[in-house]
């Protein structure tokens, strides 16, 4: 019975740890996608969690704080847009740049507000999100699997982790199966097809970039005004980075990007599990080492079993007119 | 009386301080097809950018039908029925037939009713104009020619009246010409109206009724394609009268001093690209190799020239095997054997394009006297020699201090040939002598060649170009998927037997 509920709260947990993955890889895939690198994610990611638990605090409701961080990233994503599609700059430096940048911005701004240098007020139960149990969840219960599995597995996570999943098929569908996506994905291959369609290379870049910057906040907020209660210094810890890592393992594809979403949040999840337990002949595994799981698991995958990745061809190229 | 459908009208456009179109004046008649000829650089495919609204002009006008137009982007173009097919493919390779025809005129946000209308008007076009397209076919999976039509088609489903078509046959193999041209000749019986751009005197002849000239941004002149030839047209192009089949006297053969024996070669990613190669170069001849572009050419010059290892086969000199799988001369002993290269890729392998021309002169040969003493060069020596060199070869401008991009194509080729003749090889690879140079630079350059070769050196030619090949070979060999699949003696064959053989097709 013990093992039973170990798995469920594994996978709740998997489900739980995956969600700012997967807002950040469906960012990253709009902005990819259209041929400008997302290496910025983890920076953004900070950012709209900083704004999210400043703006709540200050304006009691989680929603202007989620509305404020939306903002912030945008204007980030604008930012990343300018030096680096209006002005042809070097797309990784210009990310770089801003993942610097917020580290040391989030912190120092949280100092001079709140005199604790990189921490956040603790939000009260007003100005935090809360998790939501669905409808039924509690009749369920008693019947077997199916009723585990809903009311335990599904039920009782925070709104974020449901726009999360329903996020992807409309994701899919919009890049897919829409003309706006036929021109994202033609302006990340040849960018010069799309302008001589007689369709702005740049104003579809920003539109993706603007896309990237408010899916990337729900990442952000997640952290701060959901499952905790504050922001504190460099919480995103390296997850743009993973989620990047995963829409690179997914090849750029919503739906492949989300199973390596899940996959990370899995092994994030058996981490947190295994950490302190004793197993047979190992015994105690450093906790050290176990953190590192994930990370261990990143480097293994991009290196040995993506394959061919093909990215889109004009990522990374400055569009410049040529006769 | 037919009524022009096109007309520009004092049309001036500059890039920095260059002035690439001065003035223009030019009529293009309805249900026509009307070429544009100049060499490189004479401002015809910045024009043609201009009427389809890529560029922006800086003063003039543009009327279609007599209304004046104020084209600011492709997209006003397109609508006023002007189609443009670019020398490089504007497709999204991953992309099938239909996604790239209908980006950005999906005429819907979520696909649906309006697909299937698109997909049913391209079946009739391709039909009426016998395209013979797979609407569902990947672009990466389909050959250049059909790539070719799915432009055509792309502008004709775009409602192009009058479409425009940048050097359409570079990238082609003769047979697909003929295709190419059945295509436009039906285009204009259906009304359309066709712009042609090339710099090939052979296709203006064959297809166009009218033919404009430019020259240096400027419009030279107007002719009627009847009452003109291809020798008025060089002359009107280059600006002095120019030989466009060099003249040549019998070869004299000597000894055979260069083979290749069952040769195979691997390219980058471990596939055969040439495979069981033989042939062998006499004295004082021009062994041509013709071929459609990746058929093995390139890897082939790579390896006869050293810089790729082989993986069978072998190479001889002076019946003295200088390369086979073990033993392996690099490019510095071959030199030494008397072998001299022309690459095919002049700006990559041939030129450091950003050093001096004088670097470049001497560039392979810099650590021998007199350019330099004890591993030190000397400097006086080298420009001394650059002037002469450079006087010599007709390179222009004849600044030795200059660096090498700033020279034109035809002058940086010249720059590499004068290097690499000037050592009297006893044998000389080519590669695409004469790609993206003016006529009058090719006369120039095939003279060398034809001069090389009566001083009894042995001379393989690898181009693309059919007419070259032909105007210059004493004997060709055709290559097709990495073997040689035909070879002819260079006296009375026509272009339609090797077109053949380039195809694959014997």
């Amino acid at each position: 019975m013990e093992f039973i509920s170990d798995i469920v709260s594994l996978l709740s947990a998997t489900l739980r740890i995956s969600t700012p993955l997967i807002f950040a890889a469906m960012a990253g895939l709009f902005a990819e996608r259209s041929g400008v690198i997302d290496f910025g994610l983890e920076g953004k990611m900070l950012a709209a969690a900083f704004v999210a638990a400043t703006g709540s605090y200050f304006l009691g409701s989680p929603w202007f704080g989620l509305l404020l961080a939306i903002v912030a990233c945008v204007s980030l994503s604008l930012l990343h847009g300018f030096a680096s599609v209006t002005h042809k700059g070097d797309q990784v430096v210009s990310c770089v740049a801003i993942n610097i940048l917020m580290i040391g911005l989030t912190t120092a701004l949280a100092a001079a507000w709140f005199g604790q240098e990189g921490l956040t007020p603790t939000l009260n139960d007003e100005q935090r999100f809360f998790e939501i149990t669905l409808p039924f969840a509690d009749a369920l219960r008693p019947v077997p699997i199916i009723g585990t599995i809903y009311s335990e597995i599904i039920s009782g996570h925070y709104i974020f982790v449901y726009i999360a999943y329903t996020l992807v098929p409309i994701v899919y569908w919009i890049v897919f199966k829409t003309s706006f996506g036929l021109r994202l994905r033609a302006v990340g291959e040849n960018p010069s097809a799309v302008d001589t369609a007689g369709i702005g290379v740049y104003s579809m870049r920003y539109k993706a970039l603007m896309i990237n910057g408010v899916l990337v906040a729900f990442a952000g907020a997640y952290l701060s005004t959901a499952i905790n209660a504050n922001f504190f210094r460099e919480m995103s810890a390296g997850r743009g980075y993973l989620a990047l890592a995963a829409l690179i393992f997914g090849k750029w594809h919503p739906k492949t990007a989300l199973l390596a979403c899940l996959l990370f949040g899995f092994t994030d999840a058996l981490q947190i599990r295994l950490q302190g337990v004793e197993l047979p002949i190992i015994g105690v595994i450093p906790v050290q080492f176990i953190q590192a799981l994930p990370y261990i698991l990143t480097v293994i995958l991009l290196a040995g079993f993506v394959g061919k990745a093909i990215a889109p061809r004009a990522i990374g190229q400055p569009y410049i007119k040529e006769g | 009386m037919v009524s022009p459908i096109l007309e520009l009208s004092n049309i001036n456009k500059s890039f920095g301080h260059v002035q690439a179109n001065k003035d223009i004046n030019l009529q293009i008649n309805k249900a026509t097809i009307h070429g544009i000829i100049g060499e490189n650089g004479a401002g015809k495919s910045t024009l043609m950018s201009i009427v389809y609204g890529f560029y922006q002009a800086d003063s003039g006008t543009i009327s279609i039908h007599g209304n004046k137009l104020n084209l600011k982007s492709p997209r006003d173009s397109i609508e006023n029925g002007i189609g443009m097919v670019h020398q490089h493919f504007m497709l999204v390779e991953n992309f099938s037939v239909l996604e790239n025809i209908i980006l950005g005129f999906e005429g819907e946000f979520i696909f649906g009713k309006k697909l299937e209308e698109a997909k049913e008007k391209l079946s009739k076009l391709c039909d009426i104009y016998k395209l013979n397209i797979d609407l569902n076919s990947i672009i990466s999976d389909l050959s250049v020619g059909f790539r070719q039509r799915v432009e055509i088609l792309k502008a004709l489903y775009r409602g192009a009246e009058v479409l425009i078509l940048d050097e359409p046959t570079g990238v082609l193999t003769p047979q697909e010409v003929d295709e190419l041209f059945k295509i436009l000749r039906s285009l204009k019986e259906e009304g359309k109206t066709i712009v042609l751009i090339t710099h090939k005197l052979n296709e203006i002849m064959s297809l166009t009724s009218e033919v404009t000239v430019m020259r240096q941004g400027t419009v030279v002149g107007h002719k009627k394609t009847q009452s003109t030839n291809k020798e008025e047209l060089a002359e009107m192009m280059v600006g002095r009268s120019v030989l466009l089949r060099i003249k040549k006297n019998e070869s004299k053969k000597g000894e055979i001093i260069f083979k290749v024996k069952n040769l195979q070669v691997k390219d980058d990613l471990g596939v055969l690209r040439v495979k069981n190669v033989n042939f062998e170069i006499h004295e004082g001849e021009i062994l041509g190799l013709a071929g459609v572009t990746g058929n093995g050419q390139t890897e082939l010059l790579e390896a006869l020239s050293g810089i790729r290892k082989i993986e069978s086969g072998e190479i001889q000199i002076f019946n003295q095997t200088v390369s086979d799988q073990n033993n392996f001369l690099n490019p510095k002993d071959l030199k030494e054997k008397g072998l001299a290269h022309v690459p095919e890729d002049r700006q990559r392998m041939g030129l450091i394009t950003d050093f001096k021309a004088h670097e470049n002169l001497i560039f392979g040969y810099h650590h021998q006297p007199p350019f330099s003493r004890s591993s030190v060069l000397i400097e006086d020596k080298i420009l001394d020699y650059s002037q002469k060199v450079m006087q010599d070869y007709d390179v222009r401008p004849q600044a030795p201090e200059l660096i090498t991009s700033n020279f034109s194509g035809g002058n940086q080729q010249k720059i590499i040939l004068s290097r690499e003749l000037n050592k009297n090889p006893k044998i000389l690879l080519v590669g695409q002598p004469t790609r993206g140079v003016d006529i009058g630079a090719i006369e120039f350059i095939h003279q060398r060649l034809i001069d090389m070769r009566d001083k009894g050196v042995a001379i393989l030619l690898v181009s693309v170009e059919l007419e070259e090949v032909l105007s210059l070979s004493d004997r060709i060999v055709v290559m097709f998927d990495g073997k040689i699949v035909g070879e002819k003696n260079n006296q009375g064959v026509t272009d339609r037997e090797i077109g053949l053989l380039m195809a694959g097709i014997s």
